[in-house]
């Protein structure tokens, strides 16, 4: 026991003095959060808009007049029909609407720079909405609403993307790093021939990150249920359980990742390239899995982010009893009992 | 200050170091390749399938017609129809249902009156699918209801309206996503890889085997920042050729348009680079250094969401973001085939940013302690 | 301060500190052109920090000095166009080759490429090295490496070369080789500045100055010091000296 304080109290003096990668630690998390809470949008809530006019009459000026006085659009102005494809090309403009009435009865013709296509689909709806908003047809026919997320921000949902990678970048990298810079500077040969047992010795590296790593969860379901305003219940015991569940997991990757490559550099590469993208790119944190294709949707179930993701979302953001993410916690729980075993036999037969 | 001799002496010794290097030319080349196959099929923000589950109350001719023609669209399936809010609630608890629809008791006879409603309730847990979901739900009701009382006689013609889609006219949201997967891997490619380098050269000591030399600060700091711009093209390049022969995606506008971009903005990331690996003192720190600037890169330049849906305040921020001006630059000039005149501003203000970045990797680099 | 042209180094209360640490404390001493100058001490006694002043690569704290005639305070630039270094932690670039390694460093001294394949060719020659021109500096023979080393490192002919533990770690047979190395450069009119903390090394240089606890303590000829200190070898002399140190091991 002694022998494990005093390894976990050097390791510990480690990770605070080095005071500028402390520093993003403990501030990347809170930045992340704030940003998808309150820059971060998908949400078109300003188009500019030019018009082309062919003969003005008392239809298209009250139809001009709709949009200049929408708060959704900035009205640009009349230009010719030569200049709309400078404006557009140029990103002067984003959409051109056409008031067609040269030859017979009037006709829209909405051009829009279709480059980005959400938010083109977005700009159309909304311009359609206006065309159409003097008719009796269907406008109050349809009212949308939103479950469990009624402003439609997307900081609630990325809280729980955010707290995947996190914890993986943290638990995953920097103790990863941390034994294997230890390999190459000679100091790990030291302890694993002294009389110290390679358990105490694994200890002694983890229980600092995974205190770390407590502190970073704290932080951030603090923003999270405070800035953020995510609804808080009781249901938070669960979300910590299942959080500390999914750092040990992370903690135990990192220790079979130290425990394949010798220098840190590759120490860092496999941990960015097989680790952090696909975290990024297939866990569903950004990008929806029942979007991707077949093999791709298999690949992800062997990534731990998008179970625990997964459970996040069910119990923080719908806020659902337990019982609804047993599959998650099962999966999470044997590929935890799985790495831990795999990268303590490794590490000890290392010696 | 430089001199040319030198300088291309050290860029012969980081050439031969980076060949040589095991897993540097595996990064370099098959990191853009991966990336621009699988990350195409994956950044798909589209919403292409949107289940449904609907209450219906009112079990009239029109509403089984609303959810008849929803069964015909390509993107909603419907679920399951039943009577009760709860049960179709389940389905959205679950996970089953993007959308819950629900046709009110009487809901025919009021769409005659002219005072319907019909609620239409998404899932939020995952926005963007709520959002785009409840439009394609509302939007299939909507074409139901006018084509319904266009039969009835309820409804007069109006104008007809057309939609030109300029530059995408498939609406492919891939074609949007190419060119900035081409910035992802540059700022990844050209940040990491030159302050590692940098911290190694610290680590093992050689870089005060060359300290100790006359060589001048700048000539030294240039022959770590020359072979990135070779680089930079290389990816691009890559990029440029698996984008057309896989996804049939050709730049519109002028190749030296790209690549006087990539130059440019090659040089901000690996001076950037430079810039860190000046002030760390181990790989871990350089790298969680160059990770914040990279996460507040990739979230604020615009790549993965537009800038003007940000607030303002956040608007005026992402002016001081490099890669800003390279996204908007790349996405134009891919899609748009907009020129380098027309662009003269983003171009000069990514020309600003490497000079200033430039001098400042140089004047932080310290032969000296 | 004495310039005249047979000083190449000269320091004067040359100290260095890291926050209350002082690490080289008020320290004096010249060194004669072409001299052999052993910088003796135990680790930690600050031989390594005063040797990075003198080389350019570290401000001094408070004190003055001239290296090959340029002040350290103001041109460690100039300094480093007309010294050799050669540093404790073997600083070549493994990946590259031995001819790579050479090439690289003498184009950064300023060598014109005619030069360093004249110079090159006779140095392979003099190490016994020729077979190895286009190996990998990584996977050739740490004896051969400290050659190697000491070959870069004087390739341009400085004035002085500064040499940091260069036998650290090297069998006796190859420390001898490689002080042939040494005298050959010597007697060519090269002054060696070197630590060691091999005694038995300190016996081959003209002078040395023992350093403990960031002081110079002692500072002569191997003989005289023997002598003073009524001592058989340099062993002896060094125990004497250093017995009160408080730092290193």
């Amino acid at each position: 026991m002694p022998t494990l304080i005093s390894l976990i109290k050097k390791e510990s003096l480690h990770i605070v003095r080095d005071k500028r990668t402390m520093l993003i630690t403990l501030l990347m998390p809170l930045v992340l959060l704030l940003l998808f809470g309150f820059a971060i949008s998908t949400e078109v809530n300003d188009v500019r808009i030019v018009a082309v006019v062919d003969r003005h009459t008392d239809t298209t000026r009250e139809i001009l007049e709709k949009f200049s006085a929408n708060d959704y659009f900035t009205f640009q102005g009349l230009v010719s029909a030569d200049d709309v494809e400078t404006l557009l090309r140029t990103g002067k403009t984003d959409v051109a609407l056409l008031l067609r009435n040269q030859n017979g009865p009037l006709e829209y013709q909405i051009v829009v720079d279709a480059s980005n296509t959400t938010s083109a689909k977005a700009m159309t709806g909304y311009i359609e909405a206006v065309l159409n908003s003097g008719r009796a047809a269907a406008a109050p026919a349809v009212l949308t609403h939103t479950l469990y997320n009624p402003q439609m921000k997307s900081a609630y949902n990325f809280v729980p993307g955010i707290m995947g990678m996190i914890f993986i970048l943290i638990c995953a990298i920097m103790t990863s790093v941390s034994i294997v810079r230890e390999k190459e500077t000679g100091t790990m040969d030291l302890l694993l021939v002294s009389p110290i047992k390679p358990r105490t010795i694994i200890l002694g590296k983890l229980v600092p990150y995974f205190l770390l790593s407590c502190i970073i969860l704290a932080v951030m379901l603090l923003i999270a249920y405070t800035v953020l305003g995510l609804p808080f219940s009781t249901g938070v015991v669960n979300v910590v359980f299942i959080s500390l569940l999914y750092i040990v997991l992370s903690l135990s990757i990192g220790l079979l990742v130290s425990t394949i490559v010798n220098t840190q550099l590759t120490a860092l590469i496999v941990s960015a390239v097989a680790f952090m993208l696909p975290v990024i790119m297939l866990s569903g944190m950004i990008f929806p899995i029942d979007n991707m294709p077949v093999v791709l949707q298999w690949v992800s179930c062997i990534i731990p982010a998008r179970w625990y993701i997964e459970a996040m979302r069910k119990l923080m953001i719908q806020q659902l009893d337990i019982e609804f993410v047993f599959q998650e916690i099962a999966i999470l729980l044997s590929m935890t009992t799985v790495l831990l075993t795999l990268s303590v036999k490794k590490f000890s037969s290392a010696q | 200050m430089i001199n040319p001799r030198i300088l291309k002496a050290l860029l012969r010794k980081e050439v031969a170091l980076m060949r040589r290097n095991p897993i540097i030319p595996k990064i370099v080349l098959l990191m853009p390749v991966m990336v621009m196959l699988v990350i195409p099929l994956v950044a798909n923000l589209d919403v292409k399938s949107v289940n449904v589950a609907v209450v219906d109350n009112d079990r009239s001719q029109l509403s089984c017609r609303v959810i008849s023609d929803m069964e015909h669209s390509d993107i909603l399936t419907i679920m399951s129809v039943s009577g009760s809010h709860n049960e179709a609630m389940q389905y959205v608890e679950n996970g089953t249902a993007d959308v819950l629809l629900t046709i009110p008791v009487n809901y025919e006879k009021q769409v005659s009156d002219g005072d319907a409603a019909i609620d239409i309730e998404a899932n939020g847990v995952n926005a963007i699918k709520g959002m785009l979901g409840a439009r394609y739900v509302s939007q299939s009701v909507m074409e139901t209801l006018v084509s319904w009382q266009r039969e009835n006689g309820i409804l007069i013609r109006y104008p007809e309206s057309s939609v030109i889609n300029r530059y995408n006219p498939t609406l492919n949201f891939r074609n949007y996503m190419i060119p900035a997967l081409m910035v992802v891997l540059l700022i990844i490619i050209c940040g990491f890889l030159p302050a590692l380098n940098l911290v190694s050269e610290k680590e093992s000591g050689t870089i005060e085997a060359m300290n100790v030399t006359p060589v001048s600060r700048l000539t030294f700091v240039l022959s770590k920042l020359i072979p990135f711009w070779i680089i930079a093209l290389l990816v691009v390049t890559v990029g440029m050729i698996v984008g057309r022969l896989v996804y049939g995606l050709a730049p519109v506008g002028s190749i030296g348009a790209i690549y006087l971009a990539t130059i440019l903005f090659g040089l901000v990331m690996s001076g950037l680079g430079v810039l860190i690996a000046n002030r760390s003192s181990t790989m871990l720190q350089s790298i969680f250094v160059m990770f914040a600037f990279i996460m507040i890169f990739q979230l604020m330049s615009g790549l993965f969401t537009p800038i003007r849906s940000m607030p303002q305040w956040a608007q005026y921020f992402t002016y001081a973001i490099p890669p800003r001006y390279f996204i908007e630059i790349i996405r134009s000039v891919y899609l748009k085939g907009t020129t380098i005149i027309e662009l003269w501003q983003q171009y000069a203000a990514l020309a600003g940013f490497a000079t200033a970045i430039l001098l400042l990797a140089a004047l932080t680099y310290k032969k000296q302690s | 301060m004495n310039e005249s042209n047979d000083i190449a180094i000269s320091v004067r209360n040359l100290t260095k500190m890291f926050g209350a640490f002082i690490a080289v404390d008020h320290i004096s001493f010249d060194v004669k052109r072409g001299e052999i100058f052993g910088f003796l001490g135990a680790n930690g006694a600050g031989k390594t920090t005063a040797m990075r002043m003198l080389c350019g690569l570290s401000y001094p704290t408070s004190g003055d000095g001239f290296v090959a005639g340029c002040d350290i305070n103001t041109q460690a630039e100039g300094i480093k166009r007309r010294i050799g270094y050669m540093s404790q932690k073997f600083s070549l670039y493994g990946d590259l080759t031995v001819m790579e390694n050479l090439r690289l460093f003498a184009t950064v001294y300023g060598m014109s490429d005619k030069k360093i394949s004249e110079v090159s060719t006779d140095l392979f020659k003099n190490l016994e090295m020729e077979n190895m021109r286009d190996t990998l500096v990584k996977d050739i023979p740490v004896g051969w490496r400290q050659k190697l080393a000491f070959a870069t490192a004087t390739i341009h002919s400085p004035e002085i070369v500064f040499l940091d533990e260069p036998t650290g770690g090297v069998d006796p047979i190859t420390r001898r080789r490689f002080w042939e190395l040494i005298y050959k450069a010597s007697s060519d009119g090269m002054t060696v500045f070197v630590t060691t903390h091999y005694l038995d090394e300190a016996e081959y240089c003209n002078r040395v100055s023992i350093m403990v606890d960031g002081r110079i303590s002692a500072l002569d000829t191997p003989q005289t010091l023997k002598k003073k200190y009524n001592a058989t070898t340099m062993d002896e002399v060094f125990r004497i000296v250093a017995k009160d140190a408080k730092r290193g091991d």
